[in-house]
């Protein structure tokens, strides 16, 4: 197995001098290809800004975050912009774009790869949309669906453009517990078919049995590995 | 990337929000509407200005034209000896020369009796120097004492020459002189007069009883055929004394047409006012791309996230600025051409809207839509995904 993920030694503080707030101590980790790692921990532990360095959306300076092979540790933006690409993000507001229908917003994912034809993209964006069970609400649009599906739309999102990581942030925090596990689960199955690694940031407890791995992070310190 | 992916998908994004929220639409294309339709009318009545005030002018049959040197306009001339225009019979390539007298005087509308300031345009009836076939028909005519010709195309308040010709009411005043009014031809109002009136200079110098035949406001002059006027031009220069102008045909229109633009501040206004409608479109389209921005902030961060780099989204906030162009500019230009016809109908000036305006506008609503887009990407940095989840 390869290594996806690999972060040595981040650190990473918010505000300067006196003022300056450590987030992130000395964290280390290493997540391999197909893995599904949760990551706990209470509010302000600095789990959300370790997923959003990860992503790319958030510049650290010191250590070594390595993610498939790219070194994002004081890196150009142009290269975070290419990882960025291989990566599905779900968030925890579903976040899709009001204007756009299901199938139109699981477009977008694959607007970015100029190789598909309209065609292809419109195909695949809907048998992704048939394989988290909203074959039939593809011209809804968000307001027009319940909060689990809206975060199922999300998850064929991330997902259509088969990354090779997903990242979550509280998927489930929007949603009650029934459909919050639907959720997840679909994202499970999705993402082993596919062999995607997924790093999950959540404290809803509920879901703690998908992992493969559980990762409590305390005021920026990895508690137990 | 294809060119046509890159700016199709941006596009299509910004057409999809566009026409998403139709109220915020309906408001942001009113906006535009309103400063194409204000920008319109301001060129409008800028060009109609010039052309009525090259009207006189445009009509006058000549090669070229003497003018003293301290007129500004036609229509507020300085006077010149008459002796100075009859030198440039000493070039063998002059075949004709004619004074032409100008007055500004009241003229008394027959059927209620009230005065209106109108141009009255003296001429030697033996000359063609108006390219108007009505006048040259009526030479004969106005050789008789107090004859005059009225401009069919003078403003309504100086009452319906035609019906009341026809009418046999033809006697009226000018400067409170008695004159009878045989004929009618068609010129044009300007911004200098509401109305013409044009006659002898015989009878002229009676209506203008201060006036005399040596002081001449223009001079017509004509070549003989094959002549090159500039050359002629240039000939005339070096013998005439320094007060006179020599222009051309084209030289006078331009010499007019500069007055009203430059001189006058009338050029000046409505260059004012389209600079303002352009202003206030801006500052509209400004605020619409701004708030869209702002409101959108959320999901151009979520696609930041995802991948999309930067310039996709500065490409989004100028197709929703060209989108707000065009469907701004349609309805603008049908309402503006409802209200050039308006004016054309109830002020008499010559409104036309060629091609060449119309295009113009569009530019012009094109940088506004343009610039206002300019303002609006700094927006942007806002949809930071780092800050937003």
């Amino acid at each position: 197995m390869s290594t996806v993920i690999d972060v040595e030694h981040l650190n990473f503080s918010f505000g300067s001098g006196v003022l300056t707030q450590p987030v992130l101590k000395d964290v280390t980790i290493s997540i391999e290809k197909g893995e599904i790692v949760l990551i706990t921990g209470p509010s302000g532990s600095g789990k959300t800004t370790f997923l959003t360095i990860i992503g790319g959306l958030r510049q650290a300076f010191h250590g070594s975050v390595k993610v498939l092979d790219q070194q994002f540790i004081n890196s150009s933006e142009q290269i975070k912009v290419k990882a960025r690409q291989q990566i599905g993000y779900i968030f925890q507001q579903h976040n899709l774009l009001k204007s756009l229908t299901a199938l139109q917003n699981v477009s977008m994912t694959l607007e970015i790869n100029a190789a598909l034809t309209e065609r292809q993209r419109r195909e695949r964006a809907a048998e992704m949309l048939i394989a988290v069970g909203l074959g039939d609400r593809l011209d809804y649009r968000p307001d027009q669906l319940s909060g689990g599906q809206r975060q199922r739309v999300s998850i064929a999102r991330a997902l259509v453009g088969q990354p090779k990581i997903i990242l979550a942030d509280e998927p489930t925090a929007s949603l009650d517990k029934q459909s919050g596990h639907e959720a997840v689960n679909l994202l499970k199955q999705l993402a082993k078919e596919s062999q995607t690694t997924i790093l999950l940031v959540t404290h809803d407890y509920r879901i703690l049995d998908i992992a493969d791995r559980v990762v409590e992070l305390e005021d920026g310190v990895i508690k137990q590995v | 990337m294809k060119p046509i992916i890159w700016f199709y998908f941006p596009a299509r994004l910004a057409w999809r929000q566009l026409v998403f929220d139709r109220t915020k639409l309906v408001a942001a294309i009113c906006g535009v509407l309103f400063a194409c339709v204000l920008v319109f009318m301001q060129l409008g009545f800028r060009d109609a200005l010039y052309a009525s005030a090259a009207s006189a002018p445009v009509k006058l049959n000549g090669d070229l034209f003497l003018m003293h040197k301290q007129s500004e306009a036609l229509w507020r001339p300085v006077r010149f000896k008459r002796s100075e225009l009859m030198r440039v019979l000493g070039n063998s390539a002059v075949a004709e020369a004619y004074p032409l007298y100008l007055g500004l005087a009241p003229f008394k509308n027959i059927q209620t009796r009230t005065k209106r300031t109108l141009m009255v345009y003296g001429f030697d009836p033996d000359s063609q120097i108006f390219k108007i076939d009505a006048i040259d028909d009526k030479r004969a005519e106005l050789r008789l004492k107090d004859t005059v010709l009225f401009d069919e195309y003078s403003r309504p308040e100086f009452g319906p020459m035609r019906q009341l010709l026809a009418a046999d009411q033809n006697v009226t005043e000018i400067n409170d002189y008695k004159v009878t009014v045989v004929g009618l031809f068609r010129l044009g109002v300007s911004f200098a007069a509401d109305g013409n009136v044009v006659t002898s200079d015989l009878n002229f110098m009676r209506i203008f009883s201060r006036r005399n035949h040596e002081d001449i406001d223009l001079g017509v002059i004509k070549l003989h055929p094959g002549a090159s006027a500039t050359q002629v031009q240039a000939a005339l220069r070096s013998q005439l004394n320094e007060f006179v102008n020599i222009f051309t045909y084209e030289e006078l229109l331009s010499y007019e047409k500069d007055y009203w633009a430059n001189t006058a501040p009338i050029g000046f206004i409505f260059g004012f006012g389209t600079v303002m409608g352009w202003v206030v479109g801006l500052v509209i389209v400004y605020q619409i791309l701004f708030t869209d921005i702002a409101n959108h902030r959320n999901e151009f961060a979520t696609l930041k996230a995802m991948g999309y780099e930067q310039g996709y989204f500065v490409r989004v906030v100028f197709a929703s600025a060209f989108f707000l162009a065009v469907l701004g500019f349609i309805p603008g230009y049908l309402l503006s051409l409802g209200l050039y016809h308006m004016a054309e109908s109830k002020m008499y000036m010559p409104m036309p809207l060629p091609f060449g305006k119309v295009t113009t506008v569009f530019m012009f609503m094109l940088s506004m839509c343009f610039m206002a887009g300019l303002l609006a990407i700094r927006k942007l940095k806002d949809a930071n995904p780092a800050d937003m989840f």
